[in-house]
């Protein structure tokens, strides 16, 4: 590991930069997503604040993350065909894909959910969203320990 | 994994606390601009405690673990260019936060004295201090150095 980062192409230098930048953005997005809705107590400006924070941040941090990891992967080789995979490109692919679908669904959740606000009604599915934020905070520190430590 | 290969998991892991707080603290710097009482100021506490200790962890960790795996793994030394730049823009961009929480923190200590007084409703005095353009300035600052860093990191200069 130490002697590939050594070595790496000045050409993967780049890609790896945009692909980090996209996942520190989209891991900024969650905590500041999870931290609004978790405090907000039913007050509607921190709710809106924590659903934007998704939408805003988090979502084109998931679209940078997501360019980048393709396009890094690309340059490494990974995506020839009848390349294998290493385990540590297979957690951070699974959970990122996995992560985006949920990501989709708790915004999807979340937007009805701030629609509801604006007729007075309860914020229950901004609740559902903060359980998918968290999980998803805590599902891409799990993707970013196994992409940095590469176990395997 | 080896011991160097966990410590490398958790720079890095600090590396995202560390700009995870600075991403917080941005949408807080935009959202406060539109807060003018003191009971939405204070109600801002808990989410500024998350961003402080993100950022309180994330920095210790990357300059402890860093300077740690530059004696520990072969290839890289304390003395390399880029890593001595990375020290010292970690020493800049902690001194930029330091102010950002500085001007910031009088919107928060004024809120609390509003309260205190049983005033509730809208300040303008206090509305001025949450738009602080000084703050928004070290904030900026701060988050341009922590970008360097992170292009220091990836791009190691001279390595």
């Amino acid at each position: 590991m130490t002697a590939l980062a050594a070595i790496r192409p000045d050409s993967w230098d780049f890609p790896l930069f945009l692909h980090v930048l996209g996942a520190m953005i989209l891991v900024g997005g969650l905590l500041t997503g999870v931290s609004s809705l978790a405090f907000a107590r039913g007050d509607v400006r921190f709710l809106r604040l924590g659903y934007w924070s998704l939408l805003a941040v988090s979502l084109p941090g998931w679209i940078l993350m997501r360019a980048g990891a393709e396009w890094i992967a690309s340059r490494e080789g990974w995506t020839k065909e009848g390349v294998p995979s290493p385990n540590w490109l297979d957690i951070g692919a699974i959970i990122a894909d996995l992560g985006g679908l949920i990501l989709l669904v708790s915004l999807i959740i979340g937007g009805v959910g701030v629609f509801r606000l604006r007729a007075g009604k309860g914020s229950g599915l901004l609740r559902a969203t903060l359980v998918l934020s968290t999980v998803l905070l805590a599902a891409y520190l799990v993707a970013v320990w196994a992409m940095a430590g590469k176990p395997n | 994994m080896s011991f160097n290969d966990w410590l490398l998991a958790l720079h890095v892991l600090s590396a995202f606390a560390y700009v995870a707080g600075v991403v917080l603290f941005w949408i807080l710097v935009v959202a406060v601009r539109r807060i003018d009482t003191p009971e939405e100021t204070i109600r801002m506490g808990p989410i500024v405690n998350v961003g402080n200790a993100a950022v309180g962890i994330g920095a210790g960790g990357t300059i402890l673990l860093g300077i740690w795996l530059a004696f520990a793994l072969d290839g890289y030394a304390i003395w390399d260019g880029w890593i001595i730049a990375a020290l010292i823009l970690w020493a800049i961009a902690a001194a930029f936060g330091q102010r950002t929480g500085a001007a910031y923190m009088q919107g928060m200590t004024k809120a609390k004295e509003l309260d205190a007084a049983g005033q509730r409703g809208a300040n303008a005095e206090l509305l001025a201090l949450n738009r602080t353009s000084n703050g928004v300035l070290m904030h900026a600052l701060t988050s341009v150095v922590v970008l360097l860093i992170l292009l220091d990191m990836i791009f190691k200069p001279g390595a």
